[in-house]
This record gives structure tokens, sequence and C-alpha cells, in this order.
């Protein structure tokens, strides 16, 4: 798919912030997001995690600053294509009931005017990368389990092949077997494809098994970023270490901090 | 639903078309909803054909001002109207006399006719056999009989130009004077609960009962005498139509409408019937009449009422869901037309009708119009609550895949709430099923008519073959919508209800 080469990485916050009211969800925030790589955005509820990810695909407009998407401002005009190269994943998979999974997936494309032949070989391509029984396309979500959901929606954020990824939760409700097995299917897409994933969870053992970096958040403030051994190691304040710690008790012998 | 579009299509041209290429002159002749007023419609009816007309029967119309408005609306040719109803209802504000009353026709392009014969007056009743045998004829010889027991309605008891006046005019003696419903004041009458009455001079009741109205010899009570009125204009469109009605000018006596009345009201013989043998009888005329299989008049109706329904219901919903696609956008215009869609919905629908003739006359289209405005709110709030319940992560997700807004509607709101509007749509059927009955009042035609005619006969078999066929049809729509829901509620929603 040509497209007009931009300078700048996928996704910039440049002092972008975002409030509702009064209560201010997201303060002017700097964040550069690298090509390829999965950055993590955890913290405790309401730290403005899921504000952050929104701001990405322009489902909220900052009240300051800007968010460029490939180094252009992501603004009215610039939406439309940017939503359609960025993949979105939401924790319930927000698949509309009233279509089968295989509708689901193709809706995008449809959307984008690709040919009924193509949209087939994609799905048939990505329910092998999803491990998704393809028999399973025909049923509609309330058919599906909660695990073949989640499967079924990322083969829906990926069938135009975004350049970015934007999981918000995507594991959250499922039940720990389940949500162990597809953390290891994901990973292995993620790295398979190469995409710029961004990854919103609370869960400490699930950002260390994906990211190349976690953000920490806390009341709408990047407290700190980077590798999750440097968090551990250099913890910028003391809420870094509390909060490591406080993971650390509920996933004893969490593999990525003792490495 | 494809189906019934198709009906209400095709069925104006059939149903209330003009043939265009008729070479008689056509003549539309009203009636109001009480049987004499119809008696002397089918009379006029007959007399217009056996001159040669083309007519047409507006029946049963919902009341005076209603044929009024529709002679001067040239939808109505001629009706019989009574000279007091003119000077004292019609004209009231005018304060005419008797004399000036052709003149004030005159200026709004009508004429009258001369006394038919009859006057359908006020007047005192008593059973005629103790009549004779008191020696009383007129209201002045009750002055000898100051024992009498009278009973009166209400509405009489209490005018200022009821009872007091005429109380005084004849300085009435009686003490024992009480106040009853008309319908009772009969059987109290029967009885021999009471001796006098109020009574109009052509009641039927007069017949069955062997009532004698006493004579108004002092002339106390306005005159109410039955006359033709038609427009101007009807002498240079159907000449011979106003000869052929003046046939019957001073040839109907009370007693003759009285006994007419009767066969109607208490024989339940049809009015045709009655009107083509009096007719016979008197002119001489041709004395066939035909009245249509219970079948032919139950088909007609049906198509009639689906008529009604099938376009109100059509226009409702093209008109509703896209103000309730309006209201969910945008909440403040929502709450406008949400509040407009309410209050059409409080508003009366004889109310709404009488609003509407001056606008769009009388027959199918004030009706259909009548409908649509009552079934707008049903779609109207189901669409947006509809639309309003579609969870917001659906929403986002919408937005986020990069869909349009008119993509996000039409292809995952719309479906998401179809469950909510179609349930609305059947709202707005179910209702439109049960008021269109009221059409009737201004000849609309379906199942309204025999409820109409049903309840001024009294005959509750009459009302049945208009209320059994309406409860039917509801119930029909009740399962039309129970399978179309099948086809336009998409399977998957329908799975997740269940879950």
């Amino acid at each position: 798919m040509p497209t007009p080469e931009r300078a700048g990485p996928p996704l910039e916050l440049r002092g972008a912030g975002k409030s509702f009211g009064a209560q201010v969800a997201l303060l002017p925030t700097d964040l550069v997001f690298e090509a390829g790589r999965t950055t993590v955005l955890i913290g405790p509820s309401g730290c403005g995690k899921s504000t952050l990810l929104r701001l990405l695909n322009g489902l909220l407009a900052p009240d300051s600053g800007e968010v460029l998407f490939r180094g252009a401002p992501l603004r009215a005009a610039a939406l439309h294509e940017a939503r359609r190269r960025s993949g979105y994943l939401i924790q319930e998979g927000g698949l509309f009931p009233h279509l089968t999974a295989g509708a689901n997936v193709a809706l995008p494309a449809q959307l984008a005017d690709c040919t009924a032949a193509a949209i087939a070989a994609r799905l048939r391509d990505l329910a092998g990368l999803a491990r998704l029984p393809a028999d399973l396309l025909d049923r509609y979500p309330a058919q599906l389990s909660g695990g073949q959901r989640q499967r079924v929606a990322l083969m829906r954020a990926l069938v135009l092949d975004p350049d970015t990824l934007l999981l918000d939760e995507p594991l959250g409700s499922l039940d720990p077997l389940v949500r162990a097995e597809l953390q290891d299917d994901l990973r292995a897409i993620f790295r398979a494809l190469g995409k710029t994933v961004v990854f919103v969870t609370h869960d400490l053992a699930e950002a260390a098994w994906f990211a190349d970096r976690v953000v920490l958040l806390r009341a709408g403030r990047v407290v700190q970023a980077g590798t999750i051994a440097e968090l551990a190691r250099r913890p910028a304040e003391p809420f870094v270490r509390e909060f490591l710690a406080a993971q650390r008790r509920t996933h004893a012998g969490l593999e990525a901090l003792d490495a | 639903m494809i189906g019934l579009l198709a009906i209400a299509a095709a069925l104006p041209l059939s149903w209330c078309g003009q043939d265009p290429g008729s070479p008689a002159p056509r003549v539309t002749v009203g009636s109001k909803k009480f049987t004499e007023s119809v008696l002397l419609g089918e009379i006029a009816v007959r007399l217009l054909e056996d001159a040669g007309m083309e007519t047409r029967h507006r029946r049963e119309l919902g009341g005076t001002r209603i044929l009024w408005n529709a002679l001067l609306a040239g939808e109505i040719d001629v009706y019989a109207e009574y000279t007091g109803t003119l000077l004292h209802e019609i004209l009231a504000d005018e304060s005419l006399a008797g004399e000036d009353l052709a003149a004030a026709l005159e200026a709004r392009g009508l004429r009258a006719s001369r006394p038919l014969g009859f006057e359908n007056s006020y007047a005192l009743g008593m059973r005629a056999a103790q009549a004779r045998e008191l020696g009383v004829a007129s209201i002045g010889d009750l002055r000898a009989h100051p024992g009498l027991r009278f009973g009166f309605g209400n509405e009489f008891l209490d005018r200022e130009d009821g009872w007091p006046a005429l109380r005084a005019a004849y300085r009435l003696p009686q003490e024992s004077v009480g106040g009853l419903d008309h319908d009772l004041a009969y059987r109290a009458l029967d009885a021999g609960d009471i001796d006098v009455m109020d009574l109009y001079t052509t009641d039927a009741e007069i017949v069955h009962y062997d009532l004698l109205p006493l004579t108004d010899d002092r002339g106390h009570f306005p005159r109410y005498e039955a006359v033709w009125i038609w427009r101007a204009d009807l002498v240079d469109r159907a000449p011979g139509a106003v000869a052929a009605l003046r046939r019957l000018e001073g040839r109907l006596d009370s007693g003759t409408m009285r006994a007419m009345n009767a066969r109607v009201k208490l024989d339940r013989d049809p009015d045709a019937q009655v009107a083509a043998e009096y007719l016979a009888a008197e002119l001489g005329l041709a004395g066939e009449w035909t009245l249509e299989p219970l079948a032919a008049r139950l088909l007609q109706r049906t198509l009639e009422h689906l008529l009604l329904v099938a376009a109100a219901l059509a226009a409702a919903v093209l008109a509703a869901v896209p103000l309730g696609v309006l209201a969910a956008r945008r909440p403040r215009a929502g709450q406008v037309v949400l509040a407009l869609a309410g209050v059409m919905q409080t508003v009366p629908s004889l109310a709404l009708l009488a609003l509407l003739i001056p606008m769009l006359g009388i027959g199918a289209l004030p009706a259909i119009v009548a409908l649509f405005l009552y079934g707008l709110l049903p779609i109207v709030r189901n669409t947006h609550a509809g639309l309003v319940g579609v969870p917001a992560e659906l929403r986002e997700s919408a937005e986020a895949i990069g869909m349009s807004a008119r993509a996000r509607l039409l292809r995952i709101d719309l479906p998401l709430a179809s469950p909510s509007i179609l349930a609305g749509i059947q709202t707005s059927a179910v209702i439109a099923v049960g008021v269109a009955t009221l059409g009737a009042l201004i000849d609309s035609g379906g199942y309204g008519q025999p409820i109409l005619t049903g309840i001024r006969l009294d005959d509750t078999a009459l009302i049945l073959e208009g209320a059994l066929p309406a409860a039917a049809m509801a119930i029909a729509v009740q399962i039309l919508f129970g399978l179309l829901e099948r086809v336009l509620v998409p399977r998957g929603i329908r799975l997740a209800a269940v879950r």
C-alpha cells in the first residue's frame, strides 16, 4: 500500500493533555512511540492510560498540545486515514452483535472497498494467524466464547494490515487459562508482524510479558518510562517502587523482575 | 409491509377516485349521524338517481358543523337541515329572523328548498291514551291538570330557554318536575312513573310507545322545519338535480317521518329499504333496493381500513425514524421533537379531526393525516431510545474502525436499534387500527362505519360487525410484526437477547 512517507515516528504526543470538565484525565504529556516496538501503558485505575490511548486514534481530541500520526497532526481531515491505519481492540472486543464473526472482521475491509475475493483470502490468513477455527467465522458473537471473541476482534483490528495496534485491556475479562493462551499468541503475533503496539493494562505481569517499554502513569501524569528492569532498578520516585512491590506480591515469581 | 404499501398506493384510485369520463352529472349528498338525517340522505340519493344523476352518499358525518363546512367547501352538494338549526345554531351570530334565512344562505352561495313538510322540534309528549282520557291535545291544555308529573331531560330542565321559559310562557302550574336521562324518560313514561316528557316531534319512540306530541299552541318552541340546502352551482353542474330534490317539498309529514324513523331504529329495517319503499309509495319511484352482502361489506371496509392504517403508518415511519435519529444525535433538538410529538398525542382525536377539516376537508385524507400525527410519537421515541441505547463501546469501536457517521448509522446503529424501532412501529400500528374507527365520523370509511351506525341504532350486532374485525386486525398486526421481527431484526441480536 503506497503511502506518502513522512518524517517522524508512527505516533507522538506533543504536550497533549485532556480534561473532562474540571477533572484532569491527562496532564500535558510528551511521548514518542517508536516503530515496531510494543509500549505498555500501566498504572492504577483512573491514571489516564485509557485516555492516552484514545488520544492516539482520535476518539478523544486533546485540549492542549497535539497528537502526531506519522509526523502529521491528527485532526479532522487526517483522522479517517489514521484510524484505518491503526487497529483498535478493547476489553470485550467491541464486536457488533448483529454481524457474524466473519462479517465483523470483513467490515473495515469492505469500507475500504476491498474485493470480496481479497477479503476472503485475508480472512483465511488472519484466522490462521489468530488460531481461530475457520468455521467459527460464520457464528455470531453471542455464539462464541470470550476468548474466541477476542481472537475475532484481533483479526478485525488487523484486517487492513495497520501500522499500529492500540489495545485497551484486551484480555481483562478473560479467565486465567484463556488469558495466558492469548498472551502467548498475541506476543507471537506482535513479534511476527513488527507492528507498533500500544497496550493498556493494569497487570504488571502482563506488562512485563509484552513490553519493550513500560510507561507508568499516575493521576494523569507519566511517572516513569523505560524497560521494566529500569523501573525496578532506578525508580524515578517512591510510587514506582510501591507499584512494583504491590504487584509483585500478587505475582510472586515474576520472571522479568528477576532477570 | 411492502404488500400493504402496494395496496395503499393502488387503492385511492379505485376507491375515492372519480371517473372523469362519466357523462352523468355527479351529486354528493351528506347526512348527519342520526337516523332521520341518514334516511333523508337516502331519499335524496334516490330522487337524484331517478333523475339520471350519479350520486354519492357521505353518510353519518360527525356533526352539524362538519356538514355545513363540507357544503361550503363543495365536498357535498346537498343535505337536509332544519330551519331552527340554521337560525339558532349555524348562523346564530347573525340573529336572523326566519324570513331573512334565504338571503343569508344566498350570500354564502347556498340555496334552500321550501319545507319538506315535517318538523323536528322540541315538544312535550304524553301517552296517547291518557291524553285522550284527559282531553289534552296542546300544551295549553296541561294547565287544567296540575297533578300531572313531568320528567325532563336534564338539559331541557336547566336551560334558560327550556323548561323555565316554557313554564312562564304557558303559566304551567305543575309541581312534580324531575330531571332524568332522555332514554330512561321514555321508559318511565311508558311505565306510568311520569305523565309528560320533553321529546322531539319525529322521535321513533313516539310510535313505539304510542305517545302524543302536544301542539305548541302559543308557538313557544322554535320551529325546526326540514329543508334541503344545496350549493347554488348545483343548478349549472347538474341540471335537474334541484327539481328532483324539490319533488319532496311539502310531502313528508311528521307522522310519516316518525314511522320511517321507527322502522329503521326500532325494527332495524335498512335505511335504504325504508327510503325506497317510501318513495315508491309516495312518488311512484322504482322501488328496488339492494343491501350489500356481509362479505362484500366486510371486504370493502377492510380495504378502506387497511388503506387508512397503511398509508398513515408508512408516512409516520418515513417521518418519525429520521426525527428519532435527529433526536438521538442532537439532544437539544431531540427534546423539542419528543415534546412536540408528545403534545400531538394529547390532542383529542375528535378535536384533531375537526382542526384538519378546514384544511383537508372530509374523507380519507384528514383521517390519514390524523393517524399519521398520532403514529409519530411511539416511533420517534423508540428510535431515539434504541439509538441512545447502543452501547458506548460499540459506538466507539465503529468510530475507531474509521466508519463515517453515515456508515455507522446505517450499518451499526440502526440495525442495533431495530428491535426498539420495530416495537415502536408496532405500537403505532395497533393504535392506528383502533383510532381509524373514528374516521367514520368524517366519511373516511373503514370499520368505524358499522360501529357508528350500530351506536346510532343501538344495534349490538352492527357494532360488533365493525368492532370484531377491528380487533382481529389489531391481532393480525401483532402477529405480522412478530414475523417481521424475524426478518428485520438481525439474527445475531436475537441470539444475544436470548443469552
